[in-house]
């Protein structure tokens, strides 16, 4: 212990910081690699039964009877259990409570589910599901954007929204959009499509629920332990307090663990009635339905510039599928028009966006919720502006950039902005400017912006996003706090602020995270807020205490250097009895005078830059990634080796969806749920990534930092299409860069016809008349209304 | 389906040898290896995926090459070494490939992890000296959806060092 380091004074400087900053370990490695670590079905408490859902095999049905008089026969059977028994609706929004636990009156995807068995065995359980005779009356299935705009041929999917199977619709203009066009040298438009893809975490979803003294726990694989706690307390009419919701330890995410599931309120209700611990592990064909994942997006774009390429108006309309349920969607469809302001200084925008229901699985939140697909078409938009032009579109990019500490139009205030110097670093490493041309051969460039977090709730309170309590006793500290550990480094970040704070090691802090008993509240792993928001709680519940043990050891005639973590920690118990501090964070009210206002605000952006370097096969089109630089304003590294971890999984995703990942169905069935036929990037496919970390400190975060795990995905689907334009003088103006794109592309240029392929057309959506909006004052810090 | 749910399956008394601890289990034929793993011997450090041979999560080694245990049924493998995560590290010792990934942030969840340590192992086993190249070919059947592999690989490559 006598090398234990002794408490800085000064230790809150950030000049003189110890362990923030240094490339240290994370605090649960040890554990992940030695197998140790407890996921949720590695757990099999005494007399657990095991359950399987029976799921829907089509796509669009009314139920007329559910018959589970056989299934209840077979030996090893403990109950089984539909959707008379669990009849609430939820959802992760409060605006959409869609979802049913298992549905009994109609199926709207395949793999809706719609029974339940808890069996001795898992087998039994299966079996029991095929004996369950179900009878439907098949309606007509809704497949694309296209279909769901039209009338419904039987029956729309969903009893909300319309007109036809019209989800939600957004309109919004900022600013003067009428002569931000008519003094424009240049306008041009273009329609663009991204493919659906799904998350794969590593881990299938599962949960197991105990229910003892009148008490429901449940462990679970998911993000955000406080939003299935909700789920649950509603739809198993319990008062909250009765539900315990326990973070397992967590095999992947995301975003595709972010809602509560069905299988999580089927547990908790199937050992509420057996008395006996029950498990549901999905299998791997279950989470390709389960999915949650990235909307197809259909968008078009219209932009107006300068002669020397300054954008005077940007008019930008998205079409998203968004499947059977609302999930995140009312979110995910105005986060496709909102960042659009956080990159490029836009003077009068105007966003009309549309989401539809069709009968696929709901899609929701994936790494980067619903600004990878606006981001593609804005990065290639401005490209192809800029050859218009004759202009080099990165400098037509730069002379668009945002500078730090403004207000966009649409009212988002950007504080630290480290754009150009994620540029510089990129182009320079990559030696973008100096390449040689040879066949084949191409660079593409790109930009992008992403959250520190969501400034606004899913339901709306003026209660703290995150809170952080910190307890000593005799030397020991132990952290509390809701945040989940994903992988992404949420434990380290909590543990290295603490510790940062005593004069200790990240090392030398115990955790409790996640756990709706035990821990106060943390919103979750989603939206990049667990560094800044769960971030600054440990940072205020640390300080506090800090403050009580310097105050016991200068009570006592010392001085900080002299004494041990030890000896400050008795003195201070000895002064104060027991030793407790808490912290808390909430966001800045940031939100414009506008509805609809609450999603995009954060309380700092992250910025990225990146450049793709590749060879595309001019017979095969089939595109070889040689390279990735990327440059990521990270505001301040807590721990540069995680936040590279962060940078380098996310340009893997970002080239997985790029290149190959695409959640297709036909017929209502997905054409490939397995890992063999989704195909996702191996070892072999992942070219080198070069990372660049860039520290602009932001004034808001904690010792600087903002988030790193989902910005740097954005920059790289449109730089591998600019690479591909750059390679080959074709666009691709639809993610996946499939080969066969590749090639009809070509074929087409070979004709003489347009060297692109992509969608020829953006629907005809009755968009309601705008809600009109006045620019904020340019005064950065004015005070923003509340919607 | 009831009379076949009801009929007695077949269970035969099989001997495992695994991390070098012989355990005789009575285990119906059909049950995977992964299955036995995790279930009658609670050796749950070996995950799995997919459970159908296509994200290598599940990886084991049987005589020290690398195994797809969902794949595998223990009457196959009697009398062959088995070794998993668990056997990996030498009592508190970490393996020099675990100590590794520790150190340069290798493992993020951690659900590929023991896979990967284990292919890696009978990588380093065979070839002292591999190539950047080699060890992604001796590794393309384990996917990771966290890191982008670029940590894998530099910790691969300085555990080979430190083991030459």
């Amino acid at each position: 212990m006598s090398d234990r380091p002794h408490l800085s004074p000064a230790s809150g400087e950030v000049n003189s910081l110890r362990v923030v900053g240094k490339r240290l370990p994370k605090v649960d490695a040890a554990t992940k690699v030695t197998g140790r670590a407890v996921y949720a079905d590695d757990m099999l408490p005494a007399r657990t039964l095991h359950c399987r859902i029976l799921r829907s095999p089509h796509p669009h049905a009314r139920i007329l009877s559910i018959d589970t008089s056989a299934a209840k026969r077979i030996p090893g059977v403990i109950a089984v259990i539909t959707g008379a028994d669990l009849p609430v609706k939820f959802g992760i929004l409060p605006v959409t409570q869609d979802e049913r636990a298992l549905e009994h009156e109609k199926v709207r995807y395949v793999g809706d589910p719609i029974a339940a068995v808890a069996a001795t065995e898992e087998e039994i359980a299966a079996a029991a599901c095929d004996a369950i005779a179900v009878e439907y009356e098949v309606l007509e299935p809704v497949m694309s954007i296209e279909a769901a705009l039209a009338q419904p041929k039987d029956e729309r999917i969903q009893d909300y929204g319309g007109p036809n199977n019209i989800h939600k619709f957004v309109s919004l203009e900022f600013g003067d959009m009428d002569g931000g066009f008519a003094r424009a040298a240049h306008v041009r438009e273009d329609v663009f499509f991204f493919q659906g893809n799904t998350h794969l975490p590593m881990e299938q979803h599962s949960a197991v629920a105990t229910y003892v003294d009148g008490r429901v726990t449940l462990w679970s694989s998911t993000q955000v332990v406080h939003y299935v706690h909700r789920a649950l307390a509603k739809v198993l009419e319990l008062p909250m307090n009765r539900i315990r919701v326990i973070g397992a330890a967590h095999g992947g995410g995301f975003g595709g663990k972010t809602d509560p599931f069905a299988h999580e309120i089927v547990v908790a209700k199937l050992a509420m009635l057996t008395g006996r611990p029950v498990k549901c592990t999905l299998t791997r064909e279950e989470v390709f339905y389960a999915h949650r994942g990235r909307h197809p997006v259909l968008m078009w774009v219209k932009t107006g510039v300068t002669a020397d390429g300054r954008i005077t108006a940007m008019h930008f309309r998205s079409a998203l599928d968004g499947g059977a349920y609302g999930s995140y969607g009312v979110a995910s469809t105005f986060y496709t028009g909102a960042l659009q302001t956080v990159t490029y200084d836009i003077p009068a925008y105007k966003f009309e966006g549309c989401r539809v229901f069709t009968n696929k699985p709901p899609c929701g939140p994936k790494r980067g919720h619903g600004t990878p697909q606006p981001r593609f078409a804005i990065e290639l938009h401005l490209v192809k502006i800029a050859l218009d032009l004759g202009l080099d579109p990165v400098d037509l990019k730069r002379r668009n950039f945002v500078e730090p500490n403004t207000r966009t139009v649409n009212w988002l205030r950007v504080t630290s902005c480290g754009l150009e110097e994620c540029t510089d670093l990129v182009l320079r490493a990559s030696g973008y400017r100096e390449r040689q041309r040879r066949p084949g051969h191409g660079m593409g460039f790109a930009i992008s912006s992403y959250l520190s977090g969501a400034g606004t709730a899913i339901y709306w309170n003026d209660m703290p996003h995150s809170e952080v309590q910190i307890k000593v006793d005799r030397g020991g500290v132990t952290a509390y706090c809701g945040a989940m550990e994903i992988g992404q480094g949420s434990d380290s970040v909590l543990a290295t602020i603490v510790a940062e704070e005593l004069g200790l090691q990240p090392s030398e802090i115990r955790l409790v995270t996640a756990d709706t008993d035990t821990t106060p509240i943390d919103l979750g792993s989603y939206s990049s807020r667990v560094t800044f928001m769960a971030g600054n709680a440990a940072l205020e519940a640390a300080r506090k205490m800090r403050a009580m043990l310097v105050e016991a050891v200068e009570a006592a005639g010392r001085t900080y250097d002299e004494v041990t973590f030890e000896e400050a920690s008795v003195l201070a118990e000895a002064r104060f009895g027991t030793l407790t501090s808490a912290g808390s964070y909430t966001p800045p009210k940031l939100a414009g005078p506008y509805k609809g206002s609450g999603v995009g605000p954060s309380p700092a952006y992250s910025y990225s830059a990146c450049v793709v370097d590749l060879d595309a096969d001019v017979r095969t089109g089939l595109v070889t990634v040689n390279k990735v630089w990327i440059a990521h304003d990270v505001g301040r590294a807590i721990n540069p080796l995680l936040v590279e971890g962060q940078v380098e999984g996310s340009v893997y995703m970002g080239l997985g969806e790029a290149l190959m990942e695409e959640q297709v169905f036909r017929k209502g069935l997905h054409k490939w749920p397995s890992m063999l036929e989704y195909k996702s990037p191996t070892f072999l496919d992942t070219p080198e990534i070069q990372t660049f970390i860039v520290e602009t400190v932001d004034r808001e975060g904690p010792y600087g930092a903002k988030e790193a795990g989902q910005g740097p995905l954005l920059p790289v689907p449109p730089a591998v299409c600019a690479a591909v334009h750059d390679a080959l003088g074709v666009w691709i103006d639809e993610i996946p860069v499939t080969p066969e794109k590749v090639v009809e592309a070509l074929r087409r240029k070979g004709k003489g016809e347009p060297a692109r392929y992509g969608p020829p057309r953006f629907p005809d959506i009755p968009f309601p008349p705008a809600i009109k909006v006045e620019p904020p004052p340019k005064d950065l810090d004015a005070s923003t209304a509340q919607i | 389906m009831r009379n076949e749910l009801t009929r007695d399956v077949e269970r035969v008394v099989l001997t495992l040898e695994v991390n070098g601890e012989r355990r005789a289990l009575l285990l119906p034929v059909h049950k995977t290896l992964l299955e036995v793993l995790r279930e009658d011997m609670l050796l749950t450090g070996t995950k799995h995926g997919c459970e159908l041979g296509e994200c290598g999560t599940c990886t084991v080694l049987i005589d020290g090459k690398p195994e797809l245990s969902c794949l595998l049924l223990p009457i196959q493998i009697q009398g062959r070494a088995i070794t998993t995560i668990e056997g990996l590290a030498s009592g508190s010792q970490l393996h020099p490939l675990q100590q590794a990934f520790v150190e340069l942030g290798a493992a993020q969840c951690g659900y590929c992890t023991p896979g990967i340590l284990l292919s890696a192992r009978s990588l380093l086993e065979e070839n002292p000296h591999p190539t950047r190249d080699e060890i992604r070919e001796a590794l393309a059947g384990n996917l990771c959806r966290c890191t982008g592999y670029t940590k894998i690989l530099e910790a691969v490559e300085l555990a080979a060092g430190r083991m030459r």
